[in-house]
C-alpha cells in the first residue's frame, strides 16, 4: 500500500511536469510540421510565463494572466515567422535570437517593475489555476487502487493540464482529418507541391507559427500561474529544449510526442523524489547525478536508440518559388 | 537557311491542309497568339504563336534555353505573358495563377515532381482539391475517381501507398493523376522521359495514346526526337524563343526536325572510322560487386577494353552497369581483378587516387551528385581531383589564376556556354556541365576514360559535339568505356557492345551484327539462342 502510494504521487508528479514539456512539444511539432524549424521555444515560454504572471498581478484574473502569455508568445512567433517566412532568414539564428531577448527582456522589465531582482511578486490564490478536484475524489479514494488512482492521479489538476493533455489528440485529429492539417504536414514536405496546388505557403507557415506561439504561450502561464505562483529568473530551465528533444524522439508525432513528454517528466519526478533517498546497494546518490538523468537519456536515446528520426523534408528552407 | 521555317510558321486560323479532319471540331483546344516574354534582357519568348488541336498529341520540340518551359509557365500560371493572348476552346482567357491554369482544364506535370514523397498516393491527389474542411468525404469521393481512371486509362496505383515508396515511373503516374482529378483537359508533360526507364517511357506513351482517344489533349514538351517521332501527331520546334516550324509529325523526319532545331544541319549518327584496337589498357576478371544488403549486384564480369577502342554496356537502369562505374572507377569495393595498362589493381580495396595516378579517369553518370560541386566555380569543378597538380598549386596555396586560365582554355576547346569560369557550376545548363566535366577528364591524356550517361539531359547540337570528342578520344588511343541509357548511343558510339542483366554479362555483339531487338532480348536476360 505504500508503495503504490509512492508510484502514484510519482506518476501525479510526472504529470504535473510534464505539461510544460507537453506544450512546447506540440508547439515545435506544429512549427516544424509546416517546415519552420522552432529553437526559440523556450523563449517562447519564459516569455509567456513572465506576462502571465505580470497580467494575473495587475489585474487579478489567471484567465487574463494567460490570454496575456499567450499573446506575448504569439508576439514572438510572428518575429521568427517574419524573419523566417517573409525575409527567409536563417531559422536557427532567428529563435536564438528570440531565446536571448525572452531571458534579458524579463529580467530586465521585472526589476525595473518590481525591484526584486527579476522575479515578480509571488502571485495569490485567486489569481492562479487551482487545482480541479474531481467529484467524489474523497469518497471514491477510499477505495483500494482505482479509488487512489482516481484520487491522486486524475484528480487535483488544474485547467491548464486538461488543456494540454486535450491538446494532444485535438492536434493529431487537425494533422491527419482535416483539409487544413493535410495542407500544413504538405507544406512541410514540399513546398513546392502546395503553390503549385494553388496554395499560399506564406499563409499556411504563418497559421503554423500562431499555433506554436498559442502552446507555448499556455506552457509558460502554466509554470508561472498555475503549477508555481510568481515568475523567476529563466524558470523554464531549458524546458523547451528538452521538448525539442522529445519532439525528434518522437519522429514529430502527436502521440509518440506525448510519451516522451511523460518519460521525460517522470525522470524529472524521479529525480526529486530520489533526492537523498538512499539506493539498496548504491548508497545516497549524488543529487547532481540524479538530475543529470534526464539529459543523459536525451542523449544517449537520441544517439541511436531510437531509428532515424527524419524530419519534414522542408524544415528549416526557406521557401523561394523557382520556375 | 531553313526552307520550312518561313512556310510552316504557325498563323492562327490558317488553314492547315495536312491533315484529313473530317469529324474533328475545328475550334484548337489551345491556342496562343502573339506571346511576348521577356525577363531583363532575356527575351524568352518572341511573337510565339501556336494552336494545338483537340484531342492529339502535340510536340513541343527545342534545345534548353530555347523558350519552351517559359512558354509552358506562362500557360500554367506561373509567369503572366508581357502581351499575347491566350485562348481555350476559342474563348480568350486570363491566366494569372495555377489555380486560373486548373479551373481552366489545364494540368501539368512537371519534370521535378509536385508530390509529397510522405504521404499516401490519395492524399496527395486530394492536396488543393479536398472537397471540404475535412478529409473523409473528399478522400472517399477521390478513392472512386481513383478507380475510375484506373479503369479508362489503365493508370492503375495503391490510392494508399506512400509516395516516396513508388518508382519514379510511378511517382508521375500519380502526378498524371492529379492533374485528371482536377478535371485537366489539356496535360502538359514538361520531359516526362528525362527521369524514366525506356520500359517506363514506352507504358507513358501508351497512356498518352489513351489520353488522346479519351478526347484529351496532350502537350509533349521534349528534346529526345523520338519520342516526337513516336508519340506525337504534331510537332512545334522553337528555337531563340520563337516558333521555328510546326509540323506534321508524319510528314517529317527527325533529321529535319533536328535542323530546325539547332539552326543548322546536324549529324544524328556519328561518322567513325572503324577502330584499330591496340594493347589491352583495361583488363577485368571476375569482378562482382556486392551491396550493404547482401545482394549482387554485379556477377563476376570479365572484359578487357584496348587501346582505341570504345566498349559500350547495353542495360536497363539498375542492372550492375553503375556499379561497374563506381568499382572501375574505385568508388566502391568488389571482388575480382582489375589491371589498368598491365598494373594490377585491388578491387577489394577502392583507391581513385591511385587509379587516377594511373591514368583512369571517369565521367560520373550523376554530374550534380558526383561530378561537379554545384555551388563551386566552374573553375573550381573543372580540376576537382586534379587540384593535386603542381601547375594549380603555388607552395601551400591553391593557384587561382593558374585555375582560372585552366578553365578557360578548355571553355574555349569545349564550347562551353558562357566561357566564364568564375560562374557557378549551378549556373551553367545541363549540356555545358557535362562539357565541363567532360573537359576536366578528358583532357588529362587518360589512358582509361570511363564515361557514365554522356549526354543525359544534353542538347543535341551539344549531344553532336559530345560524341565527335568521344570518337576523337578513341582515335587518340584511349580505352573507352561507355555506360548510357540511350541504346541509340550504344549502338552508333561503341566497336563492341556487351549486354548486362542482373549484374550478369548477358552476351557480347558487334554493333555492325546486331539490332535493337537482339539486344533487347540481352538486356532483358533472354538466353541468346533465344535471342
Amino acid at each position: 500500500m505504500e508503495f503504490l502510494d509512492a508510484t502514484l504521487q510519482i506518476l501525479a508528479s510526472t504529470v504535473r511536469l510534464a505539461v510544460p514539456l507537453i506544450c512546447a512539444c506540440l508547439a515545435g511539432l506544429w512549427s516544424e510540421r509546416a517546415g519552420i524549424v522552432d529553437i526559440g521555444l523556450e523563449g517562447k515560454m519564459l516569455g509567456a510565463a513572465f506576462a502571465a504572471a505580470v497580467a494575473a498581478i495587475s489585474t487579478g484574473s489567471a484567465m487574463l494572466g494567460l490570454l496575456a502569455g499567450i499573446g506575448v508568445s504569439i508576439l514572438l512567433s510572428l518575429v521568427h515567422g517574419y524573419a523566417a517566412i517573409a525575409q527567409r532568414g536563417n531559422q536557427i539564428v532567428s529563435g536564438v535570437a528570440i531565446n536571448m531577448l525572452a531571458v534579458g527582456l524579463t529580467a530586465v522589465l521585472g526589476h525595473a517593475w518590481y525591484r526584486e531582482g527579476g522575479r515578480t511578486p509571488p502571485v495569490a490564490q485567486s489569481q492562479r489555476f487551482l487545482p480541479i478536484d474531481l467529484p467524489f475524489a474523497d469518497q471514491v479514494g477510499a477505495i483500494p487502487v482505482l479509488g487512489g488512482i482516481y484520487k491522486q492521479l486524475l484528480s487535483g489538476h488544474n485547467l491548464l493540464v486538461w488543456l494540454a493533455f486535450l491538446a494532444v489528440p485535438l492536434t493529431w485529429w487537425v494533422l491527419q482529418k482535416t483539409r487544413f492539417g493535410l495542407r500544413l504536414r504538405a507544406v512541410g514536405e514540399n513546398p513546392a507541391a502546395v503553390d503549385t496546388a494553388g496554395i499560399s505557403v506564406a499563409r499556411l507557415r504563418y497559421e503554423a507559427v500562431i499555433i506554436c506561439g498559442v502552446l507555448c504561450g499556455l506552457g509558460g502561464a502554466y509554470l508561472s500561474i498555475a503549477q508555481g505562483a510568481g515568475f523567476l529568473n529563466n524558470m523554464t530551465a531549458g524546458k523547451g529544449f528538452i521538448a525539442l528533444a522529445a519532439l525528434i524522439f518522437a519522429k514529430w508525432r502527436p502521440g509518440p510526442a506525448l510519451a516522451a513528454c511523460l518519460l521525460f517528466g517522470f525522470l524529472d519526478a524521479m529525480a526529486i523524489r530520489l533526492q537523498g533517498v538512499a539506493l539498496p546497494g548504491i548508497g545516497q546518490a549524488p543529487v547532481q547525478f540524479i538530475q543529470a538523468l534526464p539529459y543523459v537519456l536525451t542523449v544517449v536515446l537520441l544517439a541511436g536508440f531510437i531509428g532515424r528520426a527524419v524530419p519534414p523534408k522542408a524544415s528549416g528552407v526557406p521557401y523561394v518559388k523557382e520556375r | 537557311m531553313f526552307p520550312i521555317c518561313a512556310e510552316s510558321l504557325p498563323r492562327s486560323g490558317r488553314p492547315d491542309p495536312g491533315r484529313g479532319r473530317d469529324n474533328s471540331p475545328m475550334t484548337p483546344a489551345i491556342e496562343l497568339i502573339g506571346i511576348e516574354k521577356r525577363f531583363g534582357a532575356v527575351h524568352a519568348n518572341r511573337n510565339v504563336s501556336l494552336r494545338i488541336d483537340p484531342a492529339s498529341v502535340h510536340g513541343i520540340v527545342g534545345e534548353n534555353g530555347a523558350g519552351k518551359s517559359t512558354l509552358m509557365s506562362i500557360v500554367y500560371g506561373f509567369y503572366e505573358a508581357d502581351s499575347g493572348e491566350i485562348r481555350i476552346k476559342g474563348k480568350p482567357v486570363r491566366i494569372r495563377s495555377s489555380q486560373d491554369a486548373i479551373s481552366h482544364g489545364i494540368g501539368m506535370v512537371h519534370q521535378h515532381f509536385m508530390l509529397v514523397e510522405t504521404m499516401t498516393v490519395l492524399e496527395n491527389v486530394i492536396l488543393g482539391a479536398e472537397g471540404g474542411r475535412l478529409l473523409a468525404q473528399g478522400e472517399k469521393e477521390a478513392r472512386a475517381a481513383l478507380a475510375d481512371l484506373g479503369r479508362r486509362y489503365g493508370l492503375k496505383v495503391d490510392p494508399d501507398a506512400i509516395v516516396g515508396d513508388l518508382t519514379v515511373g510511378l511517382q508521375q503516374r500519380v502526378e498524371i493523376i492529379k492533374a485528371l482529378y482536377r478535371g485537366a483537359d489539356i496535360l502538359i508533360l514538361d520531359e516526362p522521359t528525362a527521369v524514366l526507364t525506356p520500359s517506363e517511357a514506352d507504358q507513358l506513351f501508351e497512356l498518352t495514346k489513351a489520353l488522346k482517344a479519351q478526347g484529351k489533349t496532350v502537350i509533349l514538351i521534349t528534346h529526345k526526337l523520338r519520342e516526337i517521332m513516336h508519340a506525337t501527331d504534331r510537332v512545334s520546334v522553337m528555337r531563340r524563343g520563337e516558333t521555328v516550324a510546326t509540323l506534321d509529325t508524319a510528314k517529317t523526319n527527325p533529321a529535319e526536325i533536328a535542323e530546325a532545331m539547332v539552326g543548322r544541319r546536324v549529324l544524328l549518327s556519328v561518322g567513325k572510322q572503324p577502330a584499330r584496337p591496340g594493347r589491352v589498357l583495361l583488363d577485368v576478371r571476375d569482378l562482382t560487386v556486392t551491396d550493404g544488403q547482401g545482394v549482387t549486384r554485379l556477377d563476376r564480369a570479365s572484359f578487357q577494353i584496348r587501346a582505341g577502342e570504345i566498349l559500350g554496356i547495353a542495360a536497363v537502369s539498375g542492372n550492375g552497369q553503375s556499379e561497374l562505374l563506381e568499382a572501375l572507377a574505385g568508388m566502391r569495393s568488389a571482388k575480382g581483378s582489375i589491371s589498368v595498362d598491365g598494373v594490377p589493381v585491388d578491387p577489394s580495396r577502392p583507391d581513385a587516387t591511385a587509379l587516377r595516378a594511373l591514368r583512369l579517369y571517369h565521367v560520373p553518370e550523376d554530374r550534380h551528385r558526383c561530378g561537379l560541386v554545384l555551388p563551386f566555380e566552374a573553375a573550381e569543378s573543372g580540376i576537382l581531383g586534379h587540384h593535386g597538380d603542381p601547375r594549380f598549386r603555388r607552395g601551400f596555396l591553391m593557384d587561382h589564376e593558374a585555375i582560372t586560365r585552366d578553365e578557360k582554355a578548355k571553355m574555349e576547346a569545349y564550347d562551353v556556354r558562357p566561357p566564364l569560369p568564375g560562374l557557378r557550376s549551378s549556373k551553367f545548363s545541363g549540356g555545358n556541365q557535362q562539357k565541363i566535366v567532360l573537359a576536366r577528364e578528358m583532357e588529362r591524356d587518360p589512358a582509361v576514360l570511363l564515361i557514365g550517361q554522356p549526354t543525359r539531359g544534353v542538347d543535341i547540337g551539344a549531344i553532336e559535339f559530345i560524341h565527335k570528342r568521344i570518337i576523337a578520344m578513341r582515335d587518340a588511343g584511349k580505352a573507352i568505356l561507355l555506360v548510357s541509357v540511350e541504346l541509340d548511343e550504344i549502338m552508333s558510339l561503341s566497336d563492341r557492345i556487351i549486354a548486362l542483366c542482373g549484374g550478369r554479362i548477358t552476351g557480347e555483339r558487334l554493333p555492325s551484327q546486331t539490332d535493337e531487338r537482339e539486344l533487347g532480348l540481352l538486356m532483358a536476360g533472354v538466353p541468346a539462342e533465344a535471342a
